[in-house]
């Protein structure tokens, strides 16, 4: 079983101690300082054990997380993708039910094992998205009464 | 017998509906391998909005229960376990179907599943009472206290790294300052206005569990699952009651043992699967046949993984502390209606409370009969495409996170929380913990500053929150959580190279 590299541990603990120095340098010099009390003590010990995560990746110590591989972050970086641009631009610009059928499609069309060069394929892809986006209506917009963003489309 | 007063309100015919809706829902989603009880229940809460407390509360606690079951499902015909407490099921039931008693193997899975759940249910209505006048003498010392000992213990006893598990619990506890501050009116952490009013618990939770078995999926590519689900012959269901009575030694050591790991914070279902197979095995008179499709291993196993479902809420509704991340889902359900469980909640709302545990006593029994029935629908559930599954739990996530409060400031939360949870458990750190930590967090907070105030007027810090028995006491458990999960880790470490353990955290994954 192949380990990856030490570089991916340092990164990511790198990162997490960033973040607990910062908040607790913002806990430690923000006013009302009232505000900040219950803050201060976790931040304190948020900081200390992320620096020592941090330490034991710089030193090779480090002994759970398998880290990510460039084969699996290759697979998941398209769908990973087409669920950042669905929730953080296409939900709210296009119209949330445009843009879930669209994200859905994608998806399934991405990730489905089956021969992209069928007609049957594609039929079947289609088939079930507007059936996940019929539920999806009749729970949401009929059942629960949830006004979503329409937008330009819907 | 409070419980019993209420049970009649079990069968009004809205709250049978729902209690046989989340019951035969939470098999079929049980039987789908990556979708785990806890992300099953908070991809639940949001259709709870429009209910009453006590009717969301029975979907939610029999999509729970039903769920732990149904995973023995896939388990049994697949070789897959549904969640992780069904790993200890796969080692004999799936050797019982490859020999032609698959159909058996279910039988005895559901009937040792209701055994235990209905033991441990018991369990759940004579200590809940009890422990919660007990609680009524908790002060905000003790209840801070209580808070950082509810992230400890999940953040030592569930993840493999002790400071990774601790870490995982400070951030969840700093994202729950996030916000307002709730004495001084000041804003803290606002990064984004999108949480300027905190971080909702809801859209964090399906974000936390959902998000990072989306990504998981992405992982796969486009491979398919070639698992064949094995076909079942009939089997007389007396045959498989006699056979259950028979393995009386099995069945009382999983109902045990589920229901003591159940009572302790943050030890899941699957180690009181796994604990109560090798216990079975030790003190059985044909521990030979273990492993070789022997039906004690199956009835132990599911015997203990549902026994631990009623003890696992003690904590929640007599301290509002939840010993699991399941538990802590259904406190995020409770506090989405206005309830907040701790010593209170009978008093208060008895309604609520024991209603939701009478239908979860009812849907042991209807877990077990409908399970029967529908296993081999849940199984070809099962095989659902993981491309299909992907795109669902997303699309569910998406509309569910952005209903809690029609706000699209909740999806950015959700997924910007889910992606960032993918690439922690990615590194070793374990969702449980932050759960925790966000959902403790307020309180913990609340009752330090309070007490604070108090002991400034009184005895002084030190004093108020280092002194007196139940202070020692809770200090002590956490100090030996945490000093008891380092020795493991070192003793672990000690026998174990960092290959097999790379190798064990792969397969675990």
């Amino acid at each position: 079983m192949r380990s990856l590299p030490r570089s991916q541990h340092i990164i990511a603990s790198g990162l997490i101690a960033a973040v607990g120095v910062t908040i607790a340098y913002i806990s430690y010099t923000q006013e009302p300082a009232g505000a900040y009390v219950f803050p201060r003590l976790i931040s304190s010990v948020f900081a200390v054990l992320a620096i020592w995560t941090f330490v034991k990746a710089v030193l090779g110590r480090t002994k759970v997380g398998n880290g990510i591989s460039g084969e699996a972050m290759l697979r998941m970086a398209p769908g990973l993708v087409v669920t950042l641009v669905y929730v953080f631009w296409a939900a709210k610009a296009l119209g949330f039910y445009t843009a879930t059928t669209i994200a859905f499609f994608i998806l399934v069309s991405l990730y489905d094992p089956a021969p992209h060069s069928q007609l049957k394929t594609w039929a079947k892809r289609v088939a079930i998205t507007a059936g996940f986006m019929l539920v999806m209506y009749g729970l949401f917009a009929q059942l629960l009464n949830v006004f979503t963003p329409r937008e330009i489309l819907f | 017998m409070d419980f019993l007063f209420y049970m009649g309100d079990v069968f009004t015919p809205i709250n049978f509906g729902l209690l046989l809706l989340g019951t035969i829902g939470g098999l079929i989603l049980g039987a789908t391998p990556g979708l785990s009880p806890t992300m099953a229940v908070a991809l639940l809460i949001p259709f709870t909005f429009q209910l009453e407390p006590q009717q969301g509360l029975i979907l939610l606690g029999a999509a729970y229960t039903s769920t732990v079951a149904g995973g023995a499902v896939s388990a049994i015909l697949l070789k897959i376990p549904g969640a992780p407490a069904n790993i200890a099921t796969t080692l004999d039931g799936h050797t019982m179907a490859t020999k032609g008693e698959g159909a058996k193997a279910l039988q005895l899975s559901f009937l040792a599943s209701a055994v235990g759940g209905i033991f441990g249910v018991f369990l759940l209505i004579f200590l809940t009472p009890v422990l919660a006048q007990w609680a009524l003498a908790f002060g905000p010392s003790h209840l801070f206290w209580l808070a950082i000992l509810g992230v400890t213990v999940i953040g030592t006893l569930d993840s493999s790294s002790v400071v990774k598990g601790l870490l995982a619990g400070c951030i969840g506890l700093w994202l729950a300052t996030i916000g307002f501050d709730d004495i001084m009116g000041a804003q803290r952490f606002i990064f984004h206005p999108s949480i300027s009013g905190g971080i909702n618990v809801i859209p964090a939770l399906i974000g936390l569990f959902a998000i990072p078995q989306v990504i998981t999926m992405f992982t796969k590519g486009r491979s398919s699952d070639d698992a064949e689900i094995i076909s079942v012959k009939r089997h007389p269901i007396r045959l498989a009651f006699v056979e259950v009575l028979r393995r009386k030694t099995a069945l009382f050591i999983g109902t045990i043992t589920g229901s003591i790991i159940g009572l302790i914070p943050g030890v899941g279902g699957q180690i009181a699967g796994l604990v109560a197979y090798d216990q079975s095995k030790k003190f059985s008179r044909e521990s030979e046949k273990f492993g070789t499709g022997h039906s004690e291993g199956v009835i132990a196993a599911e015997s203990a993984n549902n026994a631990m479902v009623g003890p696992s809420l003690v904590p929640l509704l007599t301290l509002s502390i939840p010993g699991s991340p399941t538990a802590a889902v259904l406190l995020g359900g409770l506090l989405i209606h206005g309830i907040f469980p701790g010593p209170d909640l009978f008093m208060n709302y008895p309604q609520v409370a024991w209603t939701f545990i009478d239908s979860m006593l009812i849907g042991q029994i209807l877990m077990c009969i409908f399970g029967l029935y529908i296993a081999g629908l849940a199984a070809r559930v099962a095989r659902v495409p993981h491309a299909v599954m992907a795109a669902v739990v997303l699309g569910l996530a998406v509309f569910g996170s952005y209903s809690v409060q029609n706000s699209m400031g909740d999806v950015y939360v959700m997924a910007s929380l889910g992606v960032g949870m993918y690439f922690l458990e990615r590194f070793g750190f374990s969702a449980a913990p932050l759960v925790l930590g966000l959902i403790l967090g307020p309180i913990a907070e609340a009752n330090f500053i309070q007490g604070s105030m108090i002991a400034n007027a009184t005895v002084g810090m030190g004093s108020y929150f280092f002194t007196g028995w139940l202070n020692w006491l809770l200090i002590l458990i956490v100090l030996a959580s945490v000093s008891y999960s380092i020795w493991m880790e070192i003793a672990q470490r000690r026998y174990t190279t960092k290959d097999d353990a790379v190798a064990k955290e792969e397969a675990m994954s």
